[in-house]
């Protein structure tokens, strides 16, 4: 399953799916971490059914939205975990690994 | 590249150091102790298990170990080693028998000052994504400081 995420997440796809104020609205409304309907999702706002699904499309390929069937509608729920655990793991490990060489210069350098 | 989708770690550096100079800091356990800062009590043996504590400070408690898959002298020498779940005190387990394990490879090349050293870290797949979140610095936020962040950024963004 890790594979599939690590596969799938691409930060330049992520950040140009949040760089958007009608997706940017949505994630706000998933933020809640409760799945939400299209109703639900279009209900108070000036969107239309099809524009919602087409933003939910991008941030369902971008990876931060997962969708379910419950019935006949689809719930839509927000997964920003991936993405941000996954690059913040190699950020890490990257950091570490840039001490331990400067490290290993000094060592063998002096 | 194995492995095209970026989870892997890739390290270049230029070190001022002849070849077997370098290759004796990597290979000799005391002296990869010296600059890893890690205390390992043999050394290192292709297809063996070293082991030893790490001596960095704030993860005194923490076993390193790391089994040699190769030392091709002054190119190649690799191991395997496993991921501490947790890196706090509290919740760290020395126990890695089931732990995801990433492969180390420090490749050497001679050049015209020294030694172009490469070091590949590779296998993060094999880390579960929960794993991942809960490595995070110590400062385990898990799911719903994620969703914080993420409540965060929208506010900040719209």
């Amino acid at each position: 399953m890790s594979k599939r995420i690590s596969n799938r997440i691409r930060p330049a796809v992520v950040f140009a799916a949040l760089g958007d104020k009608t997706r940017l609205a949505i994630v706000a409304r998933l933020s809640s971490g409760k799945p939400a309907s299209i109703v639900h999702l279009t209900a108070g706002s000036r969107l239309t059914r099809q524009a919602v699904t087409k933003h939910l499309r991008v941030l369902q390929h971008a990876g931060i939205v997962r969708s379910t069937r419950a019935g006949r509608e689809s719930l839509f729920t927000l997964d920003p975990q991936p993405v941000l655990a996954l690059q913040d793991y190699l950020d890490r490990v990257s950091r570490n690994w840039d001490q331990a060489l400067a490290r290993l210069k000094s060592f063998v350098e002096d | 590249m194995k492995n095209p989708t970026g989870n892997q770690i890739v390290k270049r550096i230029e070190l001022n150091a002849p070849v077997a100079r370098v290759w004796r800091s990597l290979t000799d356990y005391r002296e990869f102790g010296e600059w890893f800062r890690v205390a390992l009590d043999s050394p290192f043996v292709v297809g063996q298990v070293t082991r030893g504590h790490i001596l960095h400070p704030g993860y005194e408690h923490m076993v390193w170990e790391a089994r040699v898959e190769k030392m091709e002298p002054e190119r190649l020498f690799s191991f395997v080693w496993p991921l501490a779940q947790f890196h706090d005190k509290e919740r760290y387990s020395s126990d890695y028998s089931g732990a995801p394990r990433t492969l180390v490879e420090f490749r050497l090349e001679k050049t015209a000052t020294g030694t172009l050293l490469t070091v590949t870290e590779s296998g993060f797949e094999n880390v579960p994504a929960e794993w991942r979140d809960k490595a995070r610095s110590g400062n385990d936020g898990g799911w719903a400081q994620q969703m914080k962040n993420i409540e965060t950024y929208v506010e900040k963004n719209l």
